[in-house]
């Protein structure tokens, strides 16, 4: 495991806890075998060079020669099963965007797609993460730029100047998240209407429904019912 | 938010007669921009006139010339139209608003969200394996490419992409493949349809309901199969439904032929779409255009070709282009694909070896395959007779697989699949758990409709429709 995503227990620190089957068993006595699983806390891990990912060597020694402020804009680099993540400071986002798009040895014309995700229990305080999704079209090759802010001071610098297709990607991750992208025309609400309030996929917010009679039992609603981790 | 400008009489009555306050509107040496700096009384456009009278402002309320305020422009022809949500030619439930003057489209305005169910965060409250129920539904005409495309992110977040059954990846190639012809059938009948052709519509729905029985009879549903599963497939193929394939293959290239004989060549067809709703290569690439749209405008971007994935580096197939970027160019890519995705279906029966069809880590593998039983389809009952009467642990273990699911180690993935439509993307969140934590999809209809203003301002209002049909939106999986 070497991505940031907390979970329960994220932030109590060393050690963290370790999971727990549903029957309470903490070490072997769930024939299952899943009340044996032990789980490593999370933690901001970054990796190190060389990746052991040619691609993703290829794409970070480009964009190093390119983009000669890169140890500055870049907050973590995480190569994970084959794919590179870059966790940029959102103030070097157009600045790491536009070198992307435009340098031969790199060329990301493509923003495949920009998705918010919602992490509450994030270490760093900035829950709300803008997911960028780079395809390059001329060298076949993917890229991951995350850019994470705070609930309080949500503003990421817009890339629609960079990849137009941005417009719609950034409006739904407004709409559905709440991270405001600055710098562009037209942020409004995509999916839920105008006036609804809250941004409906952040985890706090309630997923709703209501409990069913079924065969003289009562199913709980799905938010309520049971979880396993 | 809509707003029309007239400049009927009431209006020029009621600014006609009060000169006095307003700067002179045909003085001689003045052109015909407002020039409200200099003129009296007139700050700005909207500012009320006034005069001096006895050391007072008097204001004159009425206004100036209406010709001025809206800077000498010619408004009177300028409608504002809402097309849908509710229209029979928008695909569901997508609103057009379309600035007109006389037939030409000044501005479109695209506005979606009217289908929004929040499948993204329902997946978050379902196993691993539920939320495919949900993903299913999201492009309805194409479920078969969500399934895999999800199952091959969350199978790259367990790291069994390797151990995914031979048997298994080609099946759902096959269905995939089929499922592609369908759905380019519907577009056909339903483009089709909004342009009057309306035999077009009966021959694509004919065929359509062919494919649509094979896919039952190997799913057991016509639409929203839910039939791939992270690991594997829910069932494996029935026995006769190899047949019916063959039989369909045989008889699929000459309903093609039907449909170029019918259309290809007629020239209504041609005149509502040759040379209609261009958009070149490099403007779709920067509005993130995939798919027919993106290969009709020159550019050879399949991603069964440029990143494979499932193994579609190792089948033989053409990526039908055409260099005219129109909506004709479109519907010949289309028809071309169909054919092509015949070609990959006829490799898959050829490469149908016996096998199983679900990862053999019994950790991950659903416990039970369905089969058809005297009520229909279920858990088999093999396979009930042996956890209920025989093992103990058996029955715990499927008990804890169905209830509780299965942990995925905590990371991100992003995987992508060529649907019908252009790149379907998954971006996968797991956080360790039995839960999905994040699911979102890259859906090529939302972002393919962006470029619906680009393709259909400045042409007719007819030309709209046959745009957004080029275009070949499913509502169910632009909204989500």
């Amino acid at each position: 495991m070497s991505e940031l995503v907390p979970a329960a227990g994220a932030a109590s620190g060393k050690g963290g806890p370790r999971r727990q089957d549903a029957f309470g068993a903490a070490g072997s006595g769930d024939t299952s075998g899943f009340g044996g699983l032990v789980r490593n806390p999370p933690a901001l891990t970054s990796s190190s060079r060389p990746f052991a990912d040619a691609d993703a060597d290829a794409v970070y020694d480009a964009l190093e020669r390119a983009f000669p402020q890169l140890t500055d804009a870049l907050e973590r680099v995480v190569v994970d099963r084959g794919e590179l993540t870059l966790h940029v400071r959102r103030d070097h986002l157009p600045a790491v965007a536009q070198t992307l798009r435009d340098d031969p040895q790199l060329r990301f014309e493509l923003l495949s797609s920009v998705s918010g995700a919602d992490y509450p229990e994030d270490p760093t305080g900035r829950r709300l993460h803008a997911v960028y999704h780079l395809t390059s079209m001329t060298w076949r090759r993917r890229v991951r730029l995350e850019v994470s802010v705070a609930d309080d001071d949500p503003a990421v610098p817009s890339v629609m100047d960079v990849w137009p297709t941005a417009d719609w990607h950034e409006r739904e991750a407004y709409d559905l998240f709440g991270i405001v992208f600055s710098g562009r025309d037209g942020l409004e609400r995509i999916m839920m209407p105008d006036d609804w309030v809250g941004h409906p996929q952040r985890k706090d917010y309630p997923l709703g429904g209501v409990p069913v009679d079924y065969k003289g039992a009562q199913v709980p609603a799905p938010d309520s019912r049971r979880s396993y981790s | 938010m809509t707003h029309t400008f007239d400049t009927s009489a009431a209006f020029t009555a009621a600014a006609g007669p009060t000169t006095s306050a307003g700067p002179p509107v045909d003085a001689p040496g003045q052109n015909n921009a407002p020039e409200y700096d200099d003129a009296p009384g007139y700050g700005d456009a909207y500012e009320a006139g006034f005069t001096e009278s006895a050391g007072e402002r008097v204001y004159t309320v009425t206004g100036g010339d209406w010709e001025q305020v809206i800077g000498g422009e010619d408004y009177s022809e300028r409608l504002t139209v809402n097309m849908g949500p509710q229209h029979p030619s928008t695909h569901g439930v997508l609103r057009l608003v379309l600035e007109i003057e006389g037939e030409t489209v000044t501005r479109t305005q695209v506005v979606i969200g009217y289908l929004h169910t929040g499948i993204e965060k329902s997946c978050e409250f379902r196993t691993w394996t539920q939320a495919v129920t949900f993903l299913t539904r999201a492009d309805y005409l194409a479920p078969l490419f969500n399934e895999t495309a999800y199952c091959l992110a969350v199978e790259k977040l367990l790291g069994i992409t390797d151990e995914v059954p031979e048997r298994a990846t080609v099946i759902r190639v096959l269905v995939m493949e089929l499922q592609r012809i369908a759905s380019h059938l519907v577009w056909l009948a339903t483009g089709a349809m909004e342009i009057g052709a309306t035999t077009g519509m009966i021959f694509g729905f004919r065929e359509r309901e062919k494919i649509l029985d094979l896919l039952e009879a190997i799913t057991g549903l016509r639409m929203n199969h839910a039939y791939v599963r992270p690991g594997g497939l829910a069932q494996d193929l029935p026995d006769d439904v190899i047949r019916d394939i063959q039989a369909f293959l045989v008889d699929m290239p000459k309903r093609i032929k039907e449909y170029h004989a019918l259309l290809s060549g007629q020239p209504i067809w041609k005149g509502r779409m040759v040379d209609v709703n261009y958009i070149d290569a490099a403007s779709c690439i920067a509005l993130g255009v995939t798919g027919p749209v993106l290969r009709a405008a020159g550019l050879e971007w399949d991603l069964r070709k440029t990143i494979p994935y499932c193994g579609y580096e190792t089948y033989e197939f053409e990526v039908p282009t055409s260099l005219d970027g129109d909506s004709y160019a479109r519907y010949l890519v289309r028809l071309a694909e169909m054919g092509e995705s015949l070609k990959i279906v006829e490799q898959c029966l050829d490469r149908l070896k016996p096998g199983p069809v679900m990862v053999a880590d019994k950790k991950i593998a659903w416990p039970a395959q369905l089969s058809i039983g005297s009520d229909g389809m279920g858990n088999s009952l093999d396979h009930i007779r042996t956890i209920m009467g025989t093992s103990m642990e058996a029955l715990i273990h499927h008990f804890k697989l169905v209830t509780e699911g299965f942990r995925v180690p905590a990371g991100q993935v992003y995987t992508a699949v060529e649907s019908p439509r252009g790149e379907l993307g998954y971006h996968v969140v797991s956080d360790g758990g039995t839960r999905p934590y994040r699911v979102h999809v890259r859906e090529p209809s939302f972002v393919n409709l962006q470029a619906v203003p680009a393709m259909t301002e400045g042409g007719q209002v007819a030309d709209v429709i046959v745009g957004v049909a080029s275009v070949d939106p499913v509502l169910g999986g632009v909204d989500r």
